[in-house]
């Protein structure tokens, strides 16, 4: 039988995922030091887990309102006033499965075939199928090394047509570690609003950040309006199987949101909604001391493997978010993909070419530092014996 | 503010064998800085020393722990000081401390066996002058110490790469 006429057209021309390769490989081998990992290595806080069992005993086994449970949502509004200072009435926060389908329902909540989207290249896998999933046209938006891998107004305006609808902000970034100060938010802002475009944005790395506190675009004047605020519990609280997340926007469009969210998700799992309400006031108690915490071990991590990575001839942006460094390999004259296979093959350090990220990312290679001191230690070490025996070190 | 005391104790409490060099990169100082700062703790007696905790159960020698609970009674002008130091004395006292609640005393002694632990508690502890009382409970298996879990393999359950 051939298939390919029963595959939606949309669906076929979504290319395969640059990391599959990558992981095919290196699930093979043994003794792999991977920095190819996009989630925390911390396990998620006992408490939470702790709660979540008995949320389970006790019979928190059923569906709960769409939204998300009232006191998870109370709780995420109390979250945001405080940690990012959005104020949100809770019908306009939508409890969902991940950050992913947040991104998801946002998508198909504001897109008509054809419209444009503005999506950030290099950044995050999702954003781009999904746009192409809800019939969207995707259009890049290069950002730079140069530039500390934000947005300008100049390159808004270049990509800008009549046909632009929204803008998807990823900050703080995967996978180059970029952030947007407040100063440099105002500087896009008036192209946004003379443009009328919506904002999705997504905050999902918003407590990780070293250098100055995370500035939500939604804090801006006029902006609050226009932006749909995207999070999660999988990174702030190593959450990411529990599959946890929201999103926060104008009543108009969470209703919009909501409506999809209902038929197809029904509500996010009840157990681990009760998770997610230990996690948040728990934190909120005792003044967010385990976040800042295991900030903190990110931070001396991104500091070690920057100056590593520096030490070696593979310049680095200093990421100021998320747990990712964005080396330039382009010492070796190989391209990324290459550089990435041969290092995973011959020295078994796992990293994730640049390409796989979109446009920009070539010559480029993303490194988590969601991984063990004594991990990048010995990474380090076998990244140094392969640029030598290379001759590139 | 981050204060750069604090951020080396945090390292070396977790990782006695963080170098200099290392602790120096981690949290953005120079190499003689971060040296300068730790030989101040050490001369300051903040940091006392560098020990390394061993999983005994995966060695092959005879080995007993034991905590014993020690009721005594406080002296004028010494309270407990007099008494805890004669306990502490001892080598086969590994810890000491005074607690709040029904017993004065915390004492965790170590040995090569439970009869040699025995021996020091009525040979010693029991009889000894201002100890009123005594009970001796030996460790049997430890699951975790100093934040450490036993058990642990480290085994990462994370996918080797994902997006
Ligand atoms: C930028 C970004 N957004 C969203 C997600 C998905 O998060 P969630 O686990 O909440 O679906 C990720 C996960 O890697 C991410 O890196």
């Amino acid at each position: 039988m051939n298939y390919d006429k029963y595959i939606a057209k949309v669906v076929a021309e979504i290319p395969p995922s640059g990391i599959r390769k990558f992981f095919d490989i290196a699930s093979e081998m043994e003794d792999v030091i991977s920095l190819g990992v996009g989630e925390p290595d911390f396990t998620t806080p006992w408490n939470i887990c702790e709660n979540a069992i008995y949320a389970i005993e006790t019979g928190k086994t059923h569906y709960t309102s769409n939204h998300g449970t009232t006191a998870l949502r109370q709780e995420i509004a109390a979250y945001l006033n405080e940690r990012n200072a959005l104020q949100y009435d809770i019908n306009q926060i939508i409890v969902t499965v991940g950050a992913s389908e947040a991104l998801d329902i946002a998508f198909r909540a504001v897109i008509n075939p054809g419209d444009e989207v503005l999506v950030p290249a290099p950044s995050y896998v999702s954003y781009m199928p999904g746009v192409k999933l809800a019939g969207g046209v995707a259009v890049p938006v290069l950002t730079v090394a140069a530039n500390a891998f934000k947005y300008t107004a100049d390159v808004l305006k270049s990509v800008i047509t009549p046909k632009t609808k929204a803008l998807i902000m990823p900050f703080p970034n995967n996978p180059t570690g970029g952030i947007m100060t407040k100063e440099e938010l105002a500087g896009i802002v008036d192209v946004i609003i003379e443009n009328d475009l919506l904002v999705i944005s997504d905050e999902i790395y918003s407590e990780l950040t070293y250098d100055g506190k995370h500035v939500s675009i939604a804090t801006l004047p006029g902006m609050k309006e226009r932006t749909i605020v995207i999070n999660g519990f999988s990174k702030a609280f190593a959450m990411t199987g529990w599959r946890l997340g929201y999103v926060a926007a104008p009543l108009p469009l969470t209703k919009a949101m909501l409506k999809i969210h209902q038929y197809t998700i029904l509500c996010a799992p009840s157990a681990a909604q009760e998770a997610g309400l230990e996690a948040l006031k728990t934190e909120r108690k005792n003044g967010y001391k385990q976040v800042r915490e295991m900030v903190q071990q990110y931070d001396h991590r991104r500091r070690y493997l920057f100056e590593a990575f520096n030490a070696l001839g593979l310049r680095c942006f200093e990421p100021k978010g998320a747990f990712y460094m964005f080396p330039d390999i382009r010492l070796s004259g190989l391209s990324s993909d290459e550089f990435c296979e041969r290092l995973v093959k011959e020295k078994r350090v796992a990293c994730v070419p640049g390409t796989a990220f979109g446009e920009g990312g070539e010559g480029f290679m993303r490194c988590s530092y969601a991984s063990s001191m004594e991990n990048l230690k010995e990474a380090i070490k076998r990244i140094t014996e392969f640029l030598k025996e290379n001759g590139w070190l | 503010m981050k204060n750069m005391r604090n951020e080396i104790l945090d390292i070396l409490r977790d990782d006695a064998k963080a170098s200099a060099k290392e602790i120096a990169s981690m949290i953005g100082e120079s190499e003689a800085a971060v040296a300068a700062e730790i030989k101040g703790l050490e001369d300051e007696k903040i940091i006392l020393k560098y020990k390394t905790l061993i999983n005994r159960e995966k060695i092959n020698s005879e080995y007993a722990e034991g905590l014993i609970e020690v009721k005594v009674e406080p002296q004028r002008d010494l309270g407990y000081d007099r008494i805890a130091q004669r306990i502490y004395r001892f080598d086969e006292v590994t810890a000491v401390y005074l607690m709040s609640g029904t017993y004065d005393l915390s004492v965790h002694v170590e040995a090569s066996t439970m009869k040699q632990i025995s021996e020091f508690v009525f040979e010693k502890l029991a009889v000894m002058e201002g100890v009123r009382s005594t009970a001796t409970y030996f460790i049997m298996r430890k699951y975790k110490e100093h934040g450490v879990i036993f058990a642990d393999d480290d085994k990462d359950e994370r996918l080797v790469i994902s997006p």
